[in-house]
């Protein structure tokens, strides 16, 4: 029997980003899906390693948009981790706390286009009007709506002044206020209840063998969060916790995501008091960066980011690895997309908040006849493998 | 084409074809749909097929893969259509120019008629910029 595969993308109106899925269905059932990308890939790591550690930073802040203060900070990490380098307190608050704003706008982001997805406007609309305060106090600390520029091997770009707490405080109340309203509109909203409860399910077993993170993890019953099992940063010295449910459908998924918004405005609020007080410099000044490797883990919005750095001593990076959350939490879709109908899928698939951007970390390979060619890659990669061990021990 | 371009100028349908950017441009122009900036005032319509577009935004430095797809995408939308690119990518590149992945020539692949400079642009840089496109087509 022939298979009906719809196709969904490059361009397609419900997707923000050029993608490709071929959804194989049986009547109205989805019973496979495959996934296409590459359209976004740019070649970070190959530009990041003819680029200094500052340069760098720049650049892997625009690997996404989204999260662009979880890939500078994962790739700070892993170049401190080289040296063992300390951060100043003050540092690591100012860290924390554009790193919990950027969950706050990331999640609410995400659930208004959750809401679009399933044709509830509404909630996209209100969603993104509350979003704009949060982008206004990253403009007040960073001087920019969207990357952030704050991160630097060692500390922090710019100071947060202790006459800007105040004001911060103040628009931080007036957000929890509204996010708690947020969060009890979505919870018992009779239109995202009836749409998402029990769609799209992820078993414990699945997150486990998908080795999925983040909210998706967290969402099936996997209590995993960098925050609290590596605590870097102010994350040791705040009091939060860790969001996890049972359920694993894509409601547990959204409900995960609100109730973090609002442990990451506490997060931001316990940062903001201590920044009124916290005295000392905020840049340990880093002026060499010894040979060695070091590796960074950051919790994003959308889960565990892992960026590897191996040095020779020299001011550029001799290899930069960057794994994005998306990349092992969209293969969840196999599972969780098995079974349902058309009309659920696409919910479904945004329901990992997938970042292709983050994710496009391969280049595909295919000749003049259009064939993919996965074994010369693979010869490729091992090719440079050698070449930099060779490089390495002479 | 002055007739046409000046009723076109009174609602502009605008398709945002995503060329390899980092997202940012983008969830910046479905910023503008929403509350704060709200630009379907102005009769400023995202619509889901290219079909339909009067003004094509492209975001992002144009890779490899995506640009035959991006050249069909212009192809397919009705004449006359404008192209406005949103960011410092298809204006200069960004930090991408040493890849070698992303196209070199941009212009080839797709004729912009507008850049918005800045990396992501404020809303009201691109509300600026669709303001200009306008008042050039009211001549």
């Amino acid at each position: 029997m022939s298979q009906t595969v719809v196709p969904i993308g490059p361009f397609h109106p419900l997707l923000e980003e050029a993608e490709f899925f071929r959804l194989s269905v049986d009547g109205e059932t989805v019973t496979g899906i495959d996934t296409d990308i590459g359209y976004m890939h740019r070649g970070h790591e190959f530009i990041s390693e003819r680029k200094t550690f500052t340069q760098s930073i720049f650049l892997v802040e625009r690997i996404c948009g989204i999260c662009s203060t979880s890939h500078p900070l994962a790739f700070v990490h892993a170049v401190e981790d080289v040296d063992n380098v300390e951060i100043p307190v003050r540092a690591a608050y100012i860290r924390t706390v554009v790193g919990e704003l950027e969950r706050i706008h990331s999640h609410l982001l995400w659930l208004g286009l959750a809401g679009h997805f399933i044709g509830y406007d509404t909630l996209w609309m209100w969603a993104w009007k509350y979003r704009e305060p949060i982008l206004e106090i990253f403009e007040t600390i960073t001087g920019n709506r969207n990357h952030y520029a704050m991160m630097r091997v060692g500390g922090v770009a710019r100071d947060v002044p202790p006459e800007a707490v105040p004001p911060l405080l103040k628009t931080l109340d007036m957000i929890e206020r509204k996010m708690a309203m947020i969060a009890k509109a979505a919870a018992d909203d009779p239109v995202l209840r009836s749409r998402l409860k029990g769609v799209g399910v992820l078993s414990r077993q699945a997150a486990i063998d998908y080795c999925a993170v983040g909210p998706t993890a967290r969402a099936s019953g996997l209590a995993i969060d960098v925050r609290k099992d590596e605590p870097k940063d102010a994350y040791a010295l705040v009091d939060f916790k860790a969001i996890v449910l049972e359920n694993g459908d894509v409601y547990d998924k959204l409900v995960v995501r609100v109730l973090e918004i609002i442990e990451s405005i506490k997060i931001v609020r316990q940062c903001l008091e201590k920044l009124k007080t916290a005295p000392g410099p905020i840049l340990n000044d880093v002026k060499e960066v010894t040979a060695g490797e070091g590796i960074g883990r950051y919790e994003a919005p959308r889960g565990e980011v892992f960026h590897y750095v191996r040095t020779d001593g020299s001011n550029r990076p001799l290899r930069h690895k960057v794994r994005a959350p998306s990349y092992v939490n969209i293969p969840t879709c196999e599972v969780s997309c098995k079974g349902i109908p058309l009309a659920d899928a696409l919910i479904t698939l945004a329901s990992v908040d997938p970042c292709y951007c983050c994710t496009e970390r391969a280049v595909h390979l295919v000749d003049a006849r259009g064939v993919r060619i996965t074994p010369d890659l693979l010869q490729l990669s091992r090719d440079k493998t050698e070449r930099l061990r060779r490089d390495i021990h002479g | 084409m002055g007739w046409y371009n000046r009723r076109l100028a009174k609602s502009l349908w605008v398709f945002h074809v995503s060329a390899s950017p980092c997202n940012n441009c983008d969830i910046e122009i479905l910023d503008l749909l929403t509350p704060r900036y709200d630009v379907e005032r102005f009769g400023i319509k995202l619509v889901g097929s290219v079909r339909h577009a009067d003004v094509l935004l492209v975001t992002g430095v144009i890779n490899e893969k995506v640009a035959p797809r991006v050249r069909r995408l212009y192809e397919q939308a009705p004449k006359p259509v404008f192209v406005v690119g949103i960011g410092t990518c298809p204006t200069s590149g960004c930090c991408f120019k040493e890849s070698y992945n992303t196209v070199q020539r941009r212009e080839d692949v797709i004729p912009f008629d507008v850049y918005v400079e800045g990396c992501p642009p404020k809303p009201e840089a691109m509300i600026d910029a669709i303001v200009k496109l306008v008042g050039v087509l009211n001549g």
